[in-house]
């Protein structure tokens, strides 16, 4: 029992850094911008159907480093072509255009890779279990969550102590103010899209490799990273952390005990965090 | 009648008269189904359009509410008694309740925020539906149910054979919903939510509850969507999860800004463009969803007022 226990709440951190990820990098966008990113999970199946095209000519790990910086690039392009022209506009609009990329994303994946799932190759050593006893425990899990800890150190190191990410929080405070004081704000806010992009892209590859690869790969994220957000607090990069590892872990555990609830227990969480504190975990209260 | 403006009552004029005679002229452009679905569909956007266009409130999750109405529907006519009024009254009453117990949790919030969480609660009906198997039919949905005639005592309305009564039948639902959002929007109530879009803060200072507003008019505004949501079901004798699903949310909030958000007809027009141009992309190429995509991507950047806003610029221009 315990070891199923075990299980559920390694599995469940698995998932739930995947929502973290995501999270953060519609938080990023949602908190400069003023924009629910609807084509996020569109961009994270580009960036794993990327590093599947790639891994025959660079190999997996190849894939792993360019396909999220592609996916980047791409993010960029699409935030300077379309996303920036809605900025200051009603709400409305930029949610309206981001559903529509999702839809031309997800219609444009099927279309150049197909409808099917597709099996991601990991290499062969990161696959075997570690040890016997914890036969779940395989080292592409571990490698995983590793990885997804770096980076999301990094980003925190890049948020708290360089001047691009000094000026990003200050923006998500008062734009106007950091644009008088000389930053040049456009550029600003491509570039955070461009962060938040590269974290979709990234959770991307990484999920091609446990979840494989569908069309549809990021349609089952988006929704458990919204409720992230909500129960960590909108503005707060180390409470959607928190967020997506607490939904991850509970619907790991419900996923065990009951099955048919795995995704409502994250909707009840979202529910009474609401209910109790509407701003979220470590949200600050005022701001919406 | 003493005020009879002609320039004001022209467009109801005209929507009234298309509507009327919809089943006469529809078979050269499409068929009278397309049109039942088109009064349906365009009843749920004229629902949301009343809490996004005339409160300002970003609803996007209002799928929620549509799925309700199907489900209820369809349940009520399956497991519960084979009446087709029966299945709109619970389906109605069903979104209605959900409408009022979801509202308190989220009417303190704004903007984005609403947004998101509306979407969010939206998911739970969508995995209720797709998990419990043995009642809703699950990811194949809700088969073995049709809709019935309606007996009025003194005649029996075949609405399940007969395509251009239920036409009417819709048509009729429809008229009287509407009726009823236009004349809450004229009353004291309706005027104090358009105040609440324009200025919150000042309604605020004049003493208004604007919370409590903005929860009345969530749930009228969800209860007929539930209402176009069952209605929906009773002309496809049919209803999957996918009617709760997120994507369905943003094609009703497409149809109000198509259309034009700041007119009461806009919705309908909204409607009317994107079912039509849905079923004729969809007959055309595989591809249809990129192209749905794109009508959302160009609708935002190029037509924001809609179509009924650009009319109305250029008359007053």
């Amino acid at each position: 029992m315990s070891q199923l226990i075990l299980l559920a709440v390694v599995n469940g951190l698995i998932v739930g850094a995947f929502y973290a990820l995501m999270a953060i990098g519609l938080s990023l966008i949602m908190s400069l911008s003023d924009v629910i990113n609807f084509a996020h999970g569109g961009f994270l199946a580009v960036g794993a159907y990327l590093a599947y095209s790639m891994t025959p000519y660079v190999g997996f790990w190849g894939g792993l480093l360019i396909a999220p910086v592609l996916t980047a690039g791409l993010g960029l392009l699409v935030e300077k072509v379309l996303i920036s022209r809605v900025y200051g506009r009603d709400p409305l609009y930029s949610l309206l255009l981001t559903f529509g990329l999702a839809f031309i994303f997800e219609d444009v994946t099927r279309y150049i890779w197909g409808a099917q799932g597709l099996p991601y190759q990991v290499p062969g050593w990161l696959m075997s279990p570690l040890s016997l006893s914890l036969f779940f425990l395989t080292g592409y899990r571990v490698f995983m969550m590793a990885l997804i800890m770096v980076v999301v150190g990094a980003l925190f190191w890049l948020m708290t102590r360089t001047r691009l990410g000094l000026r990003i929080r200050a923006g998500t405070l008062d734009l106007e103010t950091v644009s008088i004081l000389g930053v040049n704000v456009r550029v600003l806010r491509n570039l955070n899209f461009g962060i938040g992009i590269y974290l979709a892209g990234l959770a991307g590859v990484l999920a091609a490799g446990q979840l494989g690869l569908q069309p549809t790969i990021g349609d089952s994220l988006i929704m458990p990273s919204f409720i992230a957000i909500i129960i960590g607090g909108l503005g707060s990069l180390t409470g959607t952390l928190l967020g997506g590892l607490m939904i991850g872990v509970a619907s790991g555990l419900a996923t065990v005990f009951v099955p048919s609830a795995s995704e409502a227990v994250m909707y009840v969480m979202m529910a009474v965090v609401l209910l109790v504190r509407p701003q979220g975990l470590l949200g600050e209260e005022g701001r919406f | 009648m003493e005020n009879f403006d002609i320039r004001k009552q022209g467009p109801n004029l005209i929507v009234w008269a298309l509507l009327l005679t919809l089943p006469l002229w529809i078979n050269y452009v499409s068929y009278t189904q397309l049109g039942t679905q088109i009064v349906a569909m365009a009843l749920g956007a004229m629902a949301l359009n009343f809490l996004l266009g005339y409160t300002g409130v970003l609803s996007f999750g209002h799928a929620a509410y549509f799925g309700l109405g199907a489900y209820g529907a369809g349940m009520t006519i399956r497991y519960l008694m084979p009446s087709t009024g029966a299945g709109i009254i619970v389906g109605t009453l069903a979104g209605m309740l959900a409408a009022m117990l979801i509202g308190p949790l989220i009417v303190r919030l704004r903007g984005v925020y609403f947004a998101m969480v509306t979407i969010a609660f939206g998911q739970v009906f969508y995995f209720i539906a797709f998990r419990w198997n043995g009642v809703t039919g699950g990811d194949d949905g809700l088969t073995n149910w049709k809709r019935m005639p309606i007996d009025l005592g003194f005649t029996t309305l075949h609405i399940e054979s007969q395509a251009t009564t239920f036409y009417y039948f819709v048509l009729a639902v429809f008229a009287i919903s509407v009726g009823i959002m236009a004349f809450l929007l004229r009353s004291p109530f309706g005027r104090t939510l358009i105040a609440i879009r324009e200025n919150e803060r000042r309604t605020r200072f004049l003493g208004i509850n604007v919370n409590r507003h903005i929860w009345i008019s969530w749930v009228i505004s969800c209860t007929f969507m539930a209402l176009a949501g069952s209605l929906n079901a009773l002309l496809n004798n049919f209803v999957d999860p996918r009617a709760f699903f997120w994507r369905q949310s943003g094609v009703f909030v497409i149809m109000c800004v198509m259309g034009g958000m700041r007119s009461f007809w806009g919705p309908l027009v909204g409607a009317a463009i994107f079912i039509w141009l849905q079923d004729e992309l969809s007959s055309m190429t595989a591809n249809w969803q990129s192209f749905v995509g794109l009508v959302f991507v160009v609708v935002v950047l190029f037509f924001p007022r809609g179509v009924l806003g650009i009319l109305r610029r250029k008359a007053t221009e």
